[in-house]
């Protein structure tokens, strides 16, 4: 599982900077570093397209994983480099970015969209596997979602814009109550995708999602 | 009580035409419609926002059918609305004398003018369909009671020319299940398909109406083979409007409509037509006298 970014426009980077004359720039070893849009080469890329806006770039670093903790190993390391930066530019996900803003104590601006949380498949293909609705319905669907799969997250099978397996939303989608019937048919359980679903609950999860993980339940009575 | 539930009722062949709102709040256009189809045909459909394009809503059309004395049919789709809007416009319509609603998911937002809205499909065509029952019952979708519930006349649509189909019928099951009492089909071409899916769909306690969408050139419809999801023209039909000379093409699209309302009409084939004119509404009346159902 990957969260999938791809990188803002540099007009769009700069207007985020435009009070800011020193920067700092954090990539992510991780998933960025995978999509090609906050590595090393890619902050290495950035850096220069920063100095060359007029800015000067303090410093850069590519943390393992951009998500978790900034590190007090990196924030000693870059000690100087970071209290010398105005803002911090980071190249990772929105979770990294939101990492760095409470943890440096500095203005942050996102060098990346993120996307999805996808798995990757063929030659640098992601794609989209579940969006975290808290009701799972994988069962009936012989593990596709169709929450997630069917561009218009239907429940009760195809909408009438399906054709010969597409979608017709285009871009190359494939209808997922094609795929999901294909392989209902093949494992033997057709039937499932006769059942009635009623309409989800947007409220399964109250979001902001915060969950307190506590013991098994047993253990939880004891204390 | 709905005028097109008893026409069905009945046993007479139904005809129901659509018509759909302007792009704007001139409203002379969309009138002459419904004044020149509204004591022609048992049901005019009134679209709702049609292709994800916005328009005038469907539930103005609609009411604009009712006051001018026809028989609407509001088409209501999942695409714009979630469940507390689609119910607080379902008991609005009925209070106001709408009977009939055709429930459907809705074109992807994409595919419209407004590509960057959120598509909602809170609830789909099915579950739609099961609300209005609930609401019928008397109480919401929250399960609170209601103070006065409506008996909506509820249809739905089934494409018989989808590929593949059996996932399309496996919903058109569903859609019975959940209270469909009407069928529209999107439009077909070929009446031996046709007549293969009414050997299926006959089984059920339904009603259905053959969708037929007006051809007005061999360009369009190899457009719509091209473009549109579970159309398709067979090849004779355009070489037919091909092979007439420029300016005829839509006579001859009428004609072909009118050959085909007189076929499923003679061979019992179906309950009756809706049919599609999409800015052709001033054929409509024509197309019913050649087919001989005026």
């Amino acid at each position: 599982m990957k969260t999938i970014t791809r990188q803002k426009p540099f007009e769009q980077i700069l207007e985020d900077l435009a009070q800011d004359s020193s920067v700092f720039i954090i990539g992510c070893g991780t998933c960025a570093t995978l999509c090609g849009t906050g590595g090393v080469k890619e902050v290495a890329e950035m850096s220069e397209k920063v100095a060359s806006a007029g800015k000067i770039v303090t410093g850069t670093a590519v943390p393992p994983t951009g998500c978790d903790e900034v590190t007090a190993e990196m924030r000693r390391a870059f000690k100087t480099e970071l209290r010398a930066a105005d803002v911090i530019l980071v190249m990772s996900c929105a979770f990294g970015v939101q990492t760095a803003a409470s943890q440096l104590n500095k203005p942050v601006a996102p060098a990346l969209d993120t996307l999805f949380v996808g798995k990757e498949g063929p030659a640098g293909q992601y794609s989209e596997i579940c969006m975290q609705c808290g009701q799972c319905v994988l069962a009936d669907t012989a593990g596709i979602c169709p929450v997630t799969t069917c561009h218009k997250g239907l429940l009760n099978g195809p909408c009438g814009g399906t054709n010969d397996g597409m979608c017709e939303v285009g871009n190359g989608r494939e209808c997922a109550w094609t795929l999901i019937y294909n392989r209902l048919q093949k494992v033997g359980r057709l039937d499932r995708m006769r059942r009635y679903h009623p309409p989800r609950s947007h409220n399964a999860v109250l979001r902001p999602g915060i969950m307190t993980l506590t013991h098994s339940r047993e253990e939880a009575a004891k204390h | 009580m709905s005028r097109l539930k008893k026409a069905l009722d009945s046993g007479k062949f139904v005809v129901t035409a659509e018509i759909g709102p302007p792009k704007g709040i001139n409203l002379e256009g969309v009138k002459h419609h419904i004044e020149l189809l509204k004591d022609k045909v048992d049901g005019l459909n009134v679209t709702d926002n049609q292709s994800s394009v916005l328009r005038y809503p469907s539930l103005g059309g609609a009411l604009l059918v009712k006051e001018m004395g026809g028989e609407p049919i509001l088409q209501m789709t999942c695409r714009d609305r979630n469940r507390l809007a689609l119910q607080a416009d379902l008991m609005f319509a009925y209070s106001r004398g709408i009977t009939n609603v055709l429930c459907l998911t809705g074109d992807a937002v994409v595919v419209g003018d407004h590509k960057d809205a959120k598509g909602v499909f809170d609830l789909d065509s099915v579950q739609l369909l099961d609300t209005i029952q609930i609401l019928a019952e008397g109480t919401d979708l929250g399960g609170n009671k209601l103070d006065g519930a409506p008996q909506f006349f509820k249809g739905a649509i089934v494409t018989p020319e989808a590929r593949p189909l059996e996932p399309q019928l496996m919903k058109f099951e569903k859609k019975i299940e959940a209270g469909a009492q009407f069928i529209q089909t999107q439009a077909i071409y070929d009446l031996n398909n046709f007549r293969n899916f009414m050997d299926y769909a006959r089984k059920f306690n339904v009603k259905i109406l053959a969708g037929l969408v007006l051809l007005t050139s061999a360009g369009m419809a190899k457009f719509m083979n091209k473009n549109v999801p579970g159309i398709f023209v067979p090849q004779p039909l355009i070489d037919e409007l091909a092979g007439v000379p420029k300016g005829k093409a839509l006579e001859t699209g009428m004609k072909i409509a009118a050959r085909m309302i007189r076929t499923i009409k003679e061979e019992k084939m179906a309950d009756g037509v809706h049919i599609m004119a999409i800015g052709r509404e001033e054929t409509v009346p024509q197309i019913l006298e050649m087919a001989g159902v005026a």
